[in-house]
C-alpha cells in the first residue's frame, strides 16, 4: 500500500490528466461538502431548540386561568376565572407534582436604586420557582421558605437588572425600591435568555400583602419529575376536572383554563428533531451515493478510455491484480482527497457563517470530530466501492483486444 | 528458443467456430530473425498473440525457451511476458502522458525495479536507439520513426529472449521503415531472437527466414540468407 513507486505511478497519471481528475473529485467534494453543511445545519437546529427549552425546566405544567366559554351550573359564559391560594394548595399536594409554585406579576412595575430606575418585571413566586425557571444563582441566595413564612421584603434580581442599575456596586445587601417600596437584595441570578434576566423575584406572600393582591394568583406551575408523557396528560386532565369543580365551569370548556404541558411539547419537538435528523441522514446518504455513482461512472469511462493503455501495460507485464490496484488506488485517492477538501470547505463555511446566524432556532451549526472521522471512513469505503467495478472491468481487458488497431 | 507443435486455435463465430490456426508446427532458434507473412485472415496476428502469450490456444504444445506454455494463469502470463518477450506494435502504443524515458522504463516498473535505477537504464537504452536527447519529450512531440525507436528501446529494456514485432513498419514511410528495420537487424546481430509479422515483401526480405502463412497453415519456410 505504501509502495512509493506505485503511488508515484498514480500521481503521475492523475497530474497528467488534470481535468479528468478534477471532474472525478468534484462529485465527491460536493457530496461531502453538502453532507457536512446538512449535518451542521441539523446540529444547529437541534442546539437552538435545546437551548430554547433550557430556559425553563422541560417537565413543567403551567396552568393559566381564562374566561369561560360555556354556561354551566347557572353561571353564564364569559365569566373570568380567578386563581387563588387554594388553587396553589391543590397542586402543592397533588400526587406526581415535584416542584410547585404560583405567581403573579405586579402591574405597572418599576424598580429604582439611587438615581437609576427602570420598568422591570416584579414577579411574586414561591421558592420552587427557582427550579421551574432554571435560574442559575450567581450570588447570594434565592427566596426561601422563611421569606414566605415571615413575609420578608427581600428580592432576588436578574443579571440584567444588576447591569442597568448597579455600576461598580455589589447589589447584595442593598435596598432596591420596587414600586417605591424598599426590598433587600438577597441574590443575583442568570438565565439563558436576556429578557428573563430583567426580573425581580419576591416572596409571593410579601407580594400579596404589600401590593394588595390578597389571596389572588395569576397562574400556578409544577414540575412532574420523571412522569411519562401519558402520565402528565392524565395529570393535566385531573387538574382540569378539579379546577372545573372548584371554579364551577364545564370540564369540556377548553377556554376556562389553559394547561400548558411542556412535557408533551418537548416530546413533540424531540420527535420533530428525530424526523429532521432522519431526513438529513437520508439526504446525506443519498448525496454520498450520488457522488459514488459519479466517481464510479467516471472511472468506468476512464477505464474505457485507457483500454489501450491498460492493454499495453498488460503486454509489458502488468498482472491483473496490479491493474485492479491501480484503478482502485486511484479511485480511493481521488475520493479521499477531494472528500477531505469537501469536509474542510464544509466545516470552514460552518465556522465562518455560524457566528453570524442570529436565530432562536439555530445555534452553533458545528460538526464534531466523530462525524468528521466517520465521514473520512465513509470516503475510503465509498472510494473503494466506486472503484471496484471499473477496476474489475479493467483487469478483464485482454491485451489482444486492447492492442487491436481500430 | 521457440517450438510449436500442432497449435490450433478457433474463435466462436455466430453459431459455430472459425478455425484460424489449423495445426502450426514451427521452430525458431535462438538468435534468428524471421518474418511471418500472410494475407489478412491467414492467422498471422493470432499466431503472434499466441507466441506473445497474449492469447490462449486450443490444442498443441508451445515451448518458450524450453518452458511449456499451456493454460497458465494471467498472473504467470504477465510475468512471462515481462521477462521473456519484448513487444513492438504497429501503432507504437506508447503511453501518451509519459515522456520517452518513462515509457521505456515502464516494463521495469512491473519487474519491480526502483525508479532511479530504471530511469538510468532507460536513458542507456534511449542512447542505444539514438534518442537520448529526446528523453524528456512526450510521444506527441515525436515523429512516427522516433516513436517506434522508443518502442523498440522499451521492448529491449528487460533483456527479453524474443522480440515480437507486429507490423513494426506498418505506419511508417519507406525511409523510416528501413531505419527501424536497420535497428531491429542490429538488435538481432547482438544475439536477440526477432520475429516480425508483416505483409510487406521488402520488409520480410530483410529477415533470415520467411514463414508464409495461408489459411491457418504454414505453406512454406524459405531461408532467405
Amino acid at each position: 500500500m505504501f509502495d512509493f513507486d506505485k503511488w508515484n505511478e498514480i500521481f503521475e497519471t492523475l497530474s497528467k490528466n488534470k481535468l479528468r481528475t478534477f471532474l472525478t473529485g468534484f462529485a465527491v467534494f460536493w457530496g461531502i461538502f453538502m453532507l457536512v453543511i446538512l449535518l451542521g445545519a441539523g446540529n444547529g437546529l437541534q442546539n437552538g431548540v435545546t437551548k430554547m427549552f433550557q430556559r425553563d425546566a422541560i417537565n413543567t405544567i403551567w396552568v393559566f386561568p381564562g374566561t369561560t366559554n360555556l354556561a354551566y351550573q347557572g353561571y353564564k359564559s364569559g365569566r373570568r376565572i380567578q386563581f387563588q391560594n387554594k388553587d396553589y394548595d391543590y397542586i402543592k399536594n397533588l400526587d406526581g407534582a415535584e416542584f410547585t409554585s404560583a405567581r403573579f406579576s405586579v402591574r405597572n412595575s418599576y424598580a429604582t436604586f439611587g438615581s437609576k430606575g427602570g420598568a422591570f418585571q416584579i414577579d411574586a413566586v414561591y421558592p420552587d420557582n427557582n427550579y421551574i425557571e432554571n435560574c442559575i444563582q450567581v450570588a447570594g441566595r434565592y427566596i426561601n421558605e422563611n421569606d414566605i413564612k415571615e413575609m420578608r421584603k427581600v428580592t432576588s434580581i436578574g443579571m440584567g437588572v444588576v447591569k442597568e442599575l448597579y455600576k461598580d456596586v455589589d447589589p447584595i445587601g442593598t435596598y432596591l425600591n420596587l414600586n417605591g417600596i424598599p426590598f433587600k437584595v438577597i441574590g443575583v441570578y442568570t438565565e439563558t435568555t436576556p429578557n428573563e434576566e430583567m426580573r425581580c423575584y419576591i416572596p409571593i406572600t410579601t407580594g400579596q400583602r404589600v401590593f394588595a393582591y390578597n389571596n389572588r394568583l395569576e397562574n400556578v406551575q409544577m414540575t412532574t419529575g420523571d412522569l411519562s408523557v401519558q402520565e402528565t396528560q392524565q395529570l393535566a386532565e385531573d387538574l382540569r376536572e378539579n379546577y372545573a369543580k372548584t371554579h364551577h365551569f364545564d370540564p369540556k370548556d377548553r377556554r376556562a383554563i389553559y394547561i400548558q404541558n411542556n412535557v408533551e411539547e418537548y416530546q413533540e419537538i424531540l420527535n420533530i428533531m428525530l424526523g429532521i435528523k432522519m431526513f438529513i441522514l437520508i439526504i446525506g446518504i443519498g448525496t454520498i451515493v450520488a457522488g459514488m455513482v459519479g466517481v464510479s461512472n467516471i472511472m468506468t469511462i476512464v477505464v474505457k478510455e485507457r483500454t489501450k493503455e491498460i492493454g499495453v501495460r498488460k503486454a509489458l507485464g502488468a498482472t491483473p491484480f496490479s491493474i485492479v490496484m491501480m484503478v482502485l488506488q486511484e479511485s480511493v485517492f481521488v475520493t479521499a482527497v477531494s472528500g477531505y477538501f469537501g469536509l474542510l470547505a464544509g466545516i470552514g463555511l460552518l465556522e465562518f457563517v455560524g457566528p453570524f446566524i442570529q436565530s432562536d432556532f439555530f445555534l452553533n451549526p458545528e460538526v464534531d470530530v466523530n462525524i468528521a472521522l466517520g465521514t473520512t471512513v465513509i470516503l475510503i469505503v465509498a472510494g473503494s466501492l466506486a472503484g471496484f467495478f471499473p477496476s474489475r472491468k479493467a483487469a478483464k481487458i485482454k491485451p489482444v483486444a486492447a492492442l487491436r488497431d481500430d | 528458443m521457440i517450438k510449436l507443435n500442432g497449435i490450433t486455435k478457433s474463435y466462436p463465430v455466430g453459431g459455430g467456430f472459425l478455425e484460424v490456426l489449423k495445426g502450426i508446427d514451427l521452430t525458431i532458434d535462438k538468435g534468428e530473425m524471421v518474418s511471418i507473412m500472410g494475407s489478412s485472415g491467414s492467422g498471422k496476428s493470432t499466431l503472434l498473440n499466441i507466441l506473445g502469450i497474449l492469447d490462449d490456444f486450443d490444442s498443441g504444445e508451445y515451448y518458450l525457451d524450453g518452458k511449456l506454455i499451456d493454460h497458465i494463469s494471467e498472473k504467470n502470463a504477465a510475468h512471462l511476458r515481462n521477462t521473456f518477450i519484448g513487444f513492438v506494435f504497429q501503432s507504437f502504443n506508447l503511453i501518451p502522458f509519459k515522456n520517452a524515458m518513462e515509457n521505456v522504463a515502464l516494463p521495469l516498473y512491473y519487474k519491480g525495479v526502483n525508479r532511479k535505477k530504471r530511469n538510468a537504464l532507460a536513458l542507456d537504452y534511449l542512447d542505444k536507439v539514438g534518442l537520448r536527447d529526446w528523453a524528456e519529450h512526450m510521444p506527441s512531440e515525436m515523429s512516427g520513426g522516433q516513436k517506434q525507436r522508443i518502442a523498440i528501446a522499451r521492448a529491449l529494456i528487460t533483456e527479453p529472449k524474443v522480440i515480437l514485432a507486429d507490423e513494426p513498419t506498418g505506419a511508417l514511410d519507406s525511409t523510416t521503415s528501413y531505419e527501424v528495420m536497420d535497428l531491429l537487424k542490429q538488435v538481432n546481430k547482438e544475439g536477440m531472437t526477432v520475429i516480425i509479422v508483416t505483409h510487406e515483401k521488402d520488409i520480410s526480405e530483410m529477415t533470415q527466414r520467411l514463414i508464409n502463412l495461408h489459411d491457418g497453415k504454414i505453406i512454406s519456410e524459405p531461408i532467405l540468407v
